[in-house]
């Protein structure tokens, strides 16, 4: 059994939140909060020392005061708490969300279409005997006509009739086979995320395990 | 068919106890069975392994401690894989939480490796907002984006970061996250700068991830606790590290559970079917 | 000007990045360097916003004294104990305020979140059900994954190569379905980006003024 009270602390609050399983109590309530509170206080002295300082108070203490501009529209956030001047943040917002759309699109048209389109396309290699395995040259085909089906599924300007239909109609049994492979692995994350908490209730803190 | 129908309508907290005793008994009890290695986390493992002496490799701790069971097994073997091979580690965090992990992980690997020095061997950096921006900053200038490190040291005082001044000295960026961060990095590290991007995911975001990874976008992937537990054991095999394998010795519990979750909806469903033909 | 201003700065922003993205040139990059570092900048003070609205909310609770608002006084004074601690004593290696975030925030956090583990299994059990053939499809391959993934499917059924079968599942098919779905989000995020950047999307000005 641990001999470091910190360890013992943080069973006390893990038994806290897990005591919920059986009903709401007081000791998940006292946890929850604490944990609302302790997050937030974490992070007043890091953004003071991490962020303000370096980026703001340095800088300008080299006579840097360019910075100014980008600071004070970065205040007008703060105009949002006032009624009668809340409509002053649109402007930082509007400079956040216009260059930010800009830097975006270009990258991630590249990354996340041409890209992905690009390894669609059934290249004479993804089909050679020679080079590729058949196991693989079978999953090259059947990954091309799963991405033009589950495209032709949420292609919804025509109606999914007829020939149509009956493509997005394999389009759906791809996209459950890819739900029912996502919840497989939801389950193990959820699973995961059990295993961590009983190692420590049983390692670090009771000790009976390896 | 009462028996049945008394199982499906049983009190939630039974199932909860029975969650709870399958994740206890394997520990008690372990069995230790293989784990089958899949091909991203060997690519990971190779890229790291043949990374040379003294260049670079940036984990950033995408990630709070909602998923800390399932990602810092990784991280802690990544980062032990990576002193093992005297490779240097930017640690970083997109998430103000992370950092905090990134600390707490630190400490724990220089247990091992007391002779990793901060500054020579490893640079902390500190959190700064922006997500994305954050990685275009380090694109175009590391030093600008990072003026100091983690407790206020200048970054261009700190002997290993001199040399580095954006991806282009960095071998692999490898992105721990819970959510779609991973992405993040393949469309701004990878699409603008060429950088070599992987990835360490939680289990539920490991199928949506290949994609990127048929398309060499991501070098490599582990998924969750059992991609940490394939690294350990390539780690162990290959350098003989005397780490706790945290994630091996939970993959037990979670064939247990898994099994149980398999049985259970199995028998839901035979009792759902048994009691569909009796209405009708 | 309240709205065309803000409207316009976005427009020109959005523009000027994206003109930048095409242009190799080193003020282009220096440009662009620029850009990103302001927007940091601008984007420190928006914190502000996150803390007031959090305290703003359980300072009423106090005040109006309302059902729980002991729990509240709690968030209160662990946000202030935290951030003295981390102001006083420091944030760095072995500090009491790393000790704080390593035993009781990351503890809680992990904790609360560990609990999905128990919601599961109880979800999967009682809803689901392979009601229709496409439920069925899914919940076959969730549990051919769930199985194939942990180290007692692998081996039971290594020899009819389980491990392989579930890469082979995941690598084409799901990926397939999951590519499709990611390029219609990649079209989608395009297409938000430029209505916003067009004015069209207005949702984030908000009803502040005219």
């Amino acid at each position: 059994m641990s001999h470091d009270p910190w360890v013992w602390v943080a069973a006390f609050l893990t038994l806290c939140i897990f005591s919920f399983l059986y009903k709401d109590n007081p000791f998940y309530r006292f946890a929850e909060h604490l944990l609302i509170g302790a997050t937030l206080g974490y992070a007043l002295p890091l953004v003071w020392k991490n962020i303000v300082t370096p980026k703001i108070i340095v800088p300008l203490q080299h006579h840097e005061y360019w910075l100014l501009i980008p600071l004070c529209l970065g205040l007008l956030y703060i105009a949002r708490l006032i009624p009668k001047y809340a409509w002053l943040s649109r402007w930082p917002m509007a400079f956040a969300l216009g260059t930010g759309s800009g830097i975006a699109i270009p990258l991630s048209l590249q990354a996340g279409i041409f890209k992905q389109m690009q390894g669609t396309m059934l290249t004479k290699a993804m089909l050679s005997p020679s080079i590729t395995p058949t196991v693989h040259i079978i999953g090259n085909i059947v990954m091309f006509v799963g991405v033009i089906t589950t495209l032709i599924y949420f292609y919804f300007s025509i109606k999914h009739t007829g020939t149509v239909g009956k493509v997005a109609r394999i389009g759906v049994w791809y996209i459950m086979l890819a739900f029912g492979a996502t919840f497989g692995y939801t389950v193990m994350a959820r699973v995961s995320l059990l295993i961590g908490r009983f190692q420590f209730l049983l390692h670090d803190w009771l000790g009976v395990i390896k | 068919m009462n028996l049945l129908n008394k199982f499906m309508n049983m009190d939630r907290r039974w199932i909860y106890l029975i969650t709870a005793i399958c994740v206890i008994i394997p520990f008690l009890i372990p069995i230790g069975l293989p784990t089958y290695t899949t091909p991203p986390a060997r690519n990971i493992y190779e890229k790291i392994d043949n990374t040379s002496d003294g260049q670079v490799v940036l984990l950033s701790f995408d990630y709070d401690a909602a998923v800390l069971p399932e990602l810092y097994p990784m991280t802690i073997t990544i980062l032990n894989h990576c002193f093992n091979r005297n490779i240097k580690v930017i640690l970083m965090s997109l998430y103000m939480q992370g950092i905090g992990i990134a600390q707490v992980a630190l400490e724990d690997v220089k247990r091992e490796f007391p002779e990793k020095k901060e500054g020579i061997d490893y640079t902390l950096l500190p959190y700064v907002p922006g997500g994305a921006l954050v990685i275009l900053g380090i694109g175009e200038d590391i030093h600008k984006t990072f003026p100091t490190d983690y407790y206020g040291t200048l970054i261009d005082s700190l002997p290993m970061m001199r040399e580095i001044r954006n991806f282009d000295q960095i071998s692999l960026a490898i992105s721990f996250s819970g959510g779609g961060v991973s992405r993040t990095w393949v469309t701004y590290a990878n699409q603008r700068y060429g950088a070599n991007v992987a990835a360490g995911v939680t289990a539920v975001m490991a199928a949506e991830n290949y994609p990127y990874l048929q398309t060499k976008q991501l070098i490599g992937m582990l998924g969750g606790l059992k991609g940490a537990a394939e690294y350990e054991n390539l780690v162990e095999k290959n350098l003989k590290l005397k780490t706790r394998k945290a994630a091996c010795i939970g993959m037990d519990a979670q064939s247990a559970v898994h099994i149980m979750m398999i049985v259970f909806i199995v028998l839901a469903n035979i009792a759902y079917f048994a009691g569909r033909r009796r209405k009708k | 000007m309240r709205r065309a201003g803000p409207l316009k700065l976005c427009l020109i922003g959005g523009i000027v990045m994206i003109i930048q993205f095409f242009i190799p040139h080193r003020f282009s990059k220096n440009f662009f360097d620029e850009v990103v570092h302001w927007l940091i900048v601008c984007g420190v003070p928006a914190l502000v916003i996150g803390y007031y609205s959090i305290f703003h909310v359980h300072w009423t609770k106090i005040r109006r004294k309302r059902e729980g608002w002991g729990y509240s006084i709690i968030i209160f004074v662990a946000v202030i104990v935290v951030a003295l601690i981390g102001f006083i004593w420091g944030v760095g290696e072995n500090s009491v305020f790393m000790k704080i975030y390593q035993y009781m925030t990351m503890t809680m956090q992990a904790t609360m979140f560990s609990l999905l583990g128990f919601y599961m299994a109880s979800a999967a059990f009682r809803s689901f059900k392979a009601r229709t053939p496409e439920a069925t499809l899914l919940l076959i391959v969730a549990l051919v994954v769930m199985f194939g993934r942990v180290p007692i499917g692998e081996s039971v059924f290594i020899k009819l190569k389980l491990p392989n079968l579930v890469e082979w599942i995941l690598m084409y098919p799901n990926m397939a379905a999951q590519r499709g779905i990611g390029l219609g989000v990649g079209l989608g995020i395009m297409a938000t980006s430029l209505k916003i950047m067009l004015g069209i999307e207005r949702g984030w000005l908000g009803g502040a003024g005219k």
